[in-house]
């Protein structure tokens, strides 16, 4: 296991920095953040100063040596807009997405099972007709507008929750709502699917044969069997989540990395939005080794390491 | 072959080490008018219509026939798996005086492992992949003896060592892809006799294996038999393996039993022709480059089986009575007449025997057949 976590951190090092790397280009073609800092009527040798104070008047090859001197020292370099660490605001910022994040997954997946199983014990019932209509208009509807739709109804027309912000458990209603439909579509439409499967195999019936009842057969059975290709698209989703609720975060001025990002690219702060890009790239890597143990955790056949015959 | 009537034979307590003072030859199962619909696209469709036999303890009865021909459907209904598309529509399942087709899906649980275990052809998929052997081994006593994990698994190394599975102790931890075919097989035996049944089914148990692994299924089929003084039921296309294996046997065509009886009486004497084709099928005394014989044409589809005899389309014999009105199930054969009219006193079951019964025949087993002409047979 051990063996497998390192080399799978070592497999990951090169993407990192071909992430930052990327990025570090592009946030350069953007244009000069001098003509956002300094005011509009400020001279030429003003602009020259500036650009110079912070070295980008070197070449981008120089400008990125630089950079990766001070990664590799854990220096991240400061933000542009406040001065600060650019380090310690991503990670000042994470937290409220990861929060954000593993709440909705896990409500996400939670009602996913429940419907998709649901709908899964008799194909083409009832209830699995209403869960794929459900699922279907969930997995449909733009975040960005079911946002605006809910602050409107919810927050200014009824009043019950607040626009924007994160004061208190009822600030949490409206983004969470909004980030989970999309992912609980998504995800009882495969969990529907892989049920289906799983409960048509022999191994379902020898269960019955051996006086498993309905609820032992779907839960200990079945569920195990379907959760692998659940279990990708949620991961999947979660990466979502994690590095872009941008427009959720930006709708509801949620405080994550998400809005961070574009607060950082709106604002040439390039040094913040390479330690926030950076950041969220670590966290997705960890986030798939997860999902891989996850698997072996499932079942026995894809487990790195063979267990002792 | 224990097929002879003999009243001495059941006063004398042979299975009394079986479960539940089981006799040997006691009727264990009895299934009659047993129909299956399958419900298609293209409408209902009756997969096993009317089928009658009994199952007796520390005995096998063979339902022998070729693929689609309802033996694996039977298998399923009796032992309350069929499938969500098929509906038991008719019939009675009575084991050991409960009638299963009467009882609701949660009823039947309580019987699914204690009175009934089957084994399925394929082992690999009949197992569930992400669970040990040994989960899956004591899940059973689990759920009806209520055993923790701990005992439950101290059962499971019991019965792998009854069925014959090398190092039980450390094999217990594996999963079943880590397991030849034939130990794979034994494994699903294994669970299938874990609480003792009266009735194990063995639906194409060898199929799936090579020749030298299926003698030892069999052999092994056999062993637990007699411990347990199971009455097992053999589904099976193959002819060798009924003959030295079954002590009665139905053959099946079409959904319908055709024709029953003890294996040795139905071999050497088939009252149906398409038994007879069956057997003459086996290669005996041919040459390389010399014709196999076989039954022209194919079985008919289920939507389209015909209203007279399943078999006109390829009966040799086939006439116009063949055409207009279906064959019952009636008495055939030589020994149609009872030798031993004692069996009938000793157990009350026994004057309902399987198939149709003309009144007084109660030999056992009843050697039936349903043709208009079963008498016209000759077997040269």
């Amino acid at each position: 296991m051990l063996t497998y976590l390192r080399k799978r951190i070592i497999s990951s090092a090169l993407p990192l920095v071909v992430v930052v790397v990327g990025v570090f280009a592009l946030a350069r073609m953007t244009g000069n953040p001098a003509s956002l800092y300094l005011p509009l009527n400020a001279t030429q040798q003003m602009r020259d100063d500036f650009t110079a104070r912070n070295g980008l008047d070197q070449p981008l090859l120089v400008q990125m040596a630089d950079y990766f001197g001070g990664v590799l020292r854990l220096d991240f370099g400061q933000s542009l807009r406040t001065g600060q660490d650019a380090a310690a605001m991503a990670l000042r910022a994470f937290p409220a997405t990861l929060q954000l994040a593993a709440t909705t997954m896990v409500l996400a997946v939670v009602l996913a099972v429940i419907v998709g199983c649901w709908a899964a014990l008799k194909p083409n019932g009832v209830a699995d007709r209403i869960s794929s209509f459900i699922s279907m208009a969930a997995a449909s509807i733009p975040d960005f507008w079911l946002a605006i739709v809910g602050i409107w109804i919810f927050a200014i027309t009824l009043g019950w929750v607040p626009t924007s912000g994160v004061s208190g458990a009822s600030a949490w209603v409206l983004p969470i709502a909004t980030l989970l439909l999309r992912p609980f579509g998504v995800l009882v439409q495969i969990v529907r699917g892989s049920m289906v499967s799983a409960l048509s195999e022999p191994y379902i019936k020898l269960a019955r044969s051996r006086g498993a009842g309905e609820l032992r057969v779907v839960t200990h059975h079945a569920l195990r069997n379907a959760a692998a290709p659940a279990l990708t698209v949620a991961g999947d989703l979660t990466v979502g989540l994690v590095n872009g609720a941008v427009v959720v975060e930006t709708i509801f001025g949620w405080p994550g990395i998400g809005k961070l990002m574009i607060d950082s690219i709106l604002q040439r702060d390039f040094a913040v939005l390479q330690a926030a890009v950076l950041l969220t790239a670590v966290a997705i890597f960890a986030l798939n080794i997860l999902i891989d143990m996850g698997y072996a955790l499932l079942d026995a056949r894809v487990r790195p390491v063979t267990v002792k015959a | 072959m224990k097929t002879a009537a003999d009243p001495s034979t059941r006063q004398n307590p042979q299975g009394s080490a079986g479960p539940a003072g089981a006799q040997a030859h006691d009727v264990v199962l009895q299934v009659s008018d047993l129909a299956v619909d399958i419900r298609t696209h293209r409408g209902t469709v009756r997969a096993v219509n009317s089928v009658g036999f009994e199952a007796r303890a520390g005995e096998t009865l063979a339902l022998l026939g070729e693929s689609g021909c309802g033996k694996s459907m039977t298998a399923k209904a009796l032992a309350g798996i069929m499938d969500p598309v098929c509906d038991l529509a008719d019939g009675r399942i009575v084991l050991n005086g409960t009638d299963l087709a009467a009882l609701t899906p949660k009823e039947r649980l309580k019987f699914a492992g204690p009175e009934l275990g089957i084994v399925f052809q394929d082992a690999l998929t009949a197992l569930n992949p992400v669970y040990t052997v040994g989960t899956q081994l004591g899940e059973a006593f689990r759920i009806h003896r209520g055993l923790n994990a701990k005992q439950a698994r101290a059962e499971a190394i019991d019965l792998m060592k009854r069925v014959g599975i090398p190092e039980p102790e450390s094999r217990v931890n594996s999963y079943p892809h880590q397991f030849s075919g034939g130990m794979r097989q034994r494994i699903l035996i294994a669970m299938a006799v874990a609480l003792n049944p009266r009735l194990l089914i063995a639906d194409e148990p060898t199929t799936a294996l090579d020749v030298t692994v299926q003698a030892q299924i069999m052999q092994l089929l056999r062993k637990l038999r007699e411990e347990g003084q199971m009455a097992v039921i053999l589904i099976t296309h193959d002819l060798a393996v009924v003959a030295e294996e079954a002590d009665s046997v139905a053959v099946m065509y079409a959904g319908n039993v055709v024709e029953s009886g003890p294996v040795a009486e139905v071999f050497a004497d088939p009252r149906h022709p398409y038994t007879k084709g069956l057997l003459e099928s086996v290669p005996v005394h041919l040459e390389r480059g010399d014709q196999l014989k076989s039954i022209p044409g194919s079985p008919p589809e289920l939507h389209d089986i015909p209203s007279g005899c399943v078999y006109q389309s390829r009966c040799p014999m086939v006439q116009d009575i063949c055409r207009a009105e279906r064959p019952a199930l009636r008495p055939a054969g030589r020994r149609r007449t009872p030798s031993g009219t004692a069996t009938a006193a000793a157990d009350p079951e026994q004057t309902t025997s399987a198939g149709t019964n003309d009144g007084g025949a109660t030999v056992r087993p009843v050697r039936t057949a349903a043709c208009h002409f079963s008498e016209e047979i000759t077997n040269a």
